[in-house]
């Protein structure tokens, strides 16, 4: 029999701290949608999705609803599109970034993932179209959301599509400049990107994937920090253990979610990610968990440590909460959609540096930064290139979701809006990469990688 | 309740009987067990358990009850105890038991 204070402590999770499912994103195979017609094509894949995902909003309505458990996102990850889109014959891939707006829109989801390429080790015909197809597609659309692969540990750094997508990310600001370049807000240049992954912008369904399957995401760094003010003062052991009780509480009602959505979907149930996902809201930020660790302000010394232990402590504290754990699974730590980072960086305690560092010991990355609108393409991609090596040679996941904002400097302050949240321009190195970016090849797979 | 809505799962329940936990907080006054208990009685939700105490003043109940006979689906139960509560200064949550229980317990979901 469930007591009293159990009730009590589940309630005020989720009315004073937040708690929260962020996401569930189904996840949908566009493999038999492929023909040489681009229309025919376009067809296939709405059609695909909005029967797939006909029954997705309303069900995850219900559930929240009987749970008691508020679920913020439902989404859609598709296969890349790169990979679909090949077959037919067309250069401009826009037609398929517009068809699957148009089914996102039909179904009532929030965003559409999967308008992405791997191309890690090389391009295809497709992915070099659908590359180039990007700017055009994150501006005239809303809710698609694109990704892209450049390196992976076992094939190394792709400079080649790093020089690229330095140059996609300049194009795609500018082509929404009268939004502060929010089209790359939804744009992910990836190192290792998980197949499962149920958070945007960077989820797409993997080519190992099943025809059709739910994916959940959860939230809770409010709860995780009220957790911590109970134990004020307290050392790292009890810190990390505090930690993983709430972190296995927060989880289980994320395995219940997935378990009951795919159920009632008649879909297959795919993993629960593990990573605290911030929002701009006070009370649901990463940045304020590390500051009642003890630091004045996220970004100073001390930081990478905090998050390092914030990190581990979710994933044991979660993963046994869960049947499947995956996608992402760490500490979250975009800068305009966490309230903490945002004060950070206002503050001068946290710059571009810092957050690279903090990056090697937590997914994702350099995740939703805004730097000055005349930052050099090269200069993004040189940005890109630092976080692959640190995904590549620690065997993770690192992510880069920069914004070149139009017009802006340093210090100045953006709106997004929504879960995207506000952001203060941040310094970059002034000091050029050029040369090294125009090298061209690829950077080969690190010695770690030989490991049969 | 829609048949989009209803649990397709066939045996994997624990028993037919639905549990949810009702709560309810808000400055003391005459009748709020009485009240909320003629709603549920009205709406064929069958009480299971109940335990309330006053903190400072304050009343907190707790209720297991259960829905399986439910005239109206969770939303509408929830929509209609939420009104109920607003009008007497109470603020009241409905949720099925499972979601304490996958919190709380490590048994399988």
């Amino acid at each position: 029999m469930i007591n009293k204070n159990e009730v009590w402590e589940t309630i005020r999770m989720l009315q004073d701290q937040k708690l929260d499912i962020r996401t569930i994103t189904m996840g949908i195979s566009l493999r038999e949608c492929a023909d040489p017609d681009p229309g025919k094509a376009c067809r296939k894949i709405y059609d695909k999705i909005t029967s797939c995902a006909r029954d997705l909003v309303k069900t995850g309505r219900a559930i929240a609803s009987e749970y008691g458990v508020p679920i913020v996102n439902k989404r859609i990850a598709v296969t890349p599109v790169s990979v679909i889109a090949e077959a037919s014959k067309t250069e401009d891939y826009l037609c398929f970034a517009l068809a699957l707006e148009k089914a996102a829109r039909e179904t009532g989801v929030n965003f559409i993932g999967g308008f992405s390429a791997l191309i890690h080790k090389g391009f295809t015909k497709g992915d070099a179209r659908l590359i180039q197809s990007i700017p055009s597609a994150l501006s005239e659309t809303e809710l698609v959301c694109s990704s892209v692969n450049v390196a992976t540990t076992k094939a190394g750094i792709n400079m080649d599509a790093v020089r690229e997508m330095g140059h996609v990310i300049v194009e795609t600001a500018k082509r929404t400049s009268s939004r502060y370049g929010i089209g790359c807000a939804k744009l992910v240049v990836f190192a290792n990107a998980p197949e499962d992954n149920p958070f945007m912008a960077g989820a797409f369904h993997g080519i190992g994937e099943s025809e059709c399957v739910i994916n959940v995401g959860v939230s809770g760094p409010g709860t995780v920090k009220a957790a911590l003010e109970k134990v004020r003062g307290a050392d790292f052991g009890t810190v990390a253990e505090t930690i993983k009780r709430i972190a296995f509480k927060i989880t289980r009602v994320g395995q219940l979610v997935a378990a009951e959505a795919a159920q009632r979907l008649g879909v297959s149930s795919g993993i629960v990610d593990l990573s605290l996902a911030p929002t701009p809201e006070i009370g649901d930020s990463v940045a304020r968990i590390l500051e009642e660790m003890g630091l004045e302000s996220c970004g100073t010394h001390g930081s990478t440590a905090a998050l390092a232990l914030l990190n581990d402590a979710v994933k044991k504290g979660g993963v046994m909460a869960s049947s499947h754990v995956g996608g992402l699974s760490g500490a979250f730590i975009p800068v305009s959609e966490d309230e903490g980072m945002i004060d950070a960086v206002e503050k001068g305690a946290l710059g571009i540096d810092k957050l690279e560092a903090m990056t090697a010991v937590c997914s994702v990355g350099l995740d939703m930064v805004a730097v000055p609108g005349n930052t050099s393409a090269e200069t993004i991609a040189a940005i890109i290139a630092d976080e692959a090596a640190i995904g590549v040679v620690n065997n993770k996941t690192t992510a880069v979701r920069i914004i070149p904002v139009p017009g802006k400097n340093v210090g100045d302050r953006i709106e997004f809006g929504g879960l995207l949240g506000s952001a203060v321009v941040m310094r970059v190195n002034p000091f050029s990469s050029r040369d090294f970016i125009l090298r061209g090849g690829r950077i080969p797979a690190p010695l770690s990688s030989l490991k049969n | 309740m829609s048949a989009a809505e209803r649990p397709k799962k066939e045996g994997a329940e624990e028993s037919p009987a639905r549990r949810a936990i009702i709560t309810v907080v808000g400055r003391d006054r005459v009748g709020i067990i009485a009240g909320i208990s003629a709603f549920l009685a009205e709406s064929n939700v069958n009480i299971l358990d109940i335990s309330q105490t006053i903190l400072q003043e304050y009343f907190t109940m707790m209720m297991i009850v259960d829905l399986a006979g439910s005239k109206m689906d969770t939303d509408e139960l929830r929509e209609k105890l939420v009104a109920s509560g607003e009008s007497l200064g109470l603020s009241i949550t409905l949720q099925l038991e499972q979601v304490f229980k996958a919190m709380h317990r490590i048994d399988a979901l």
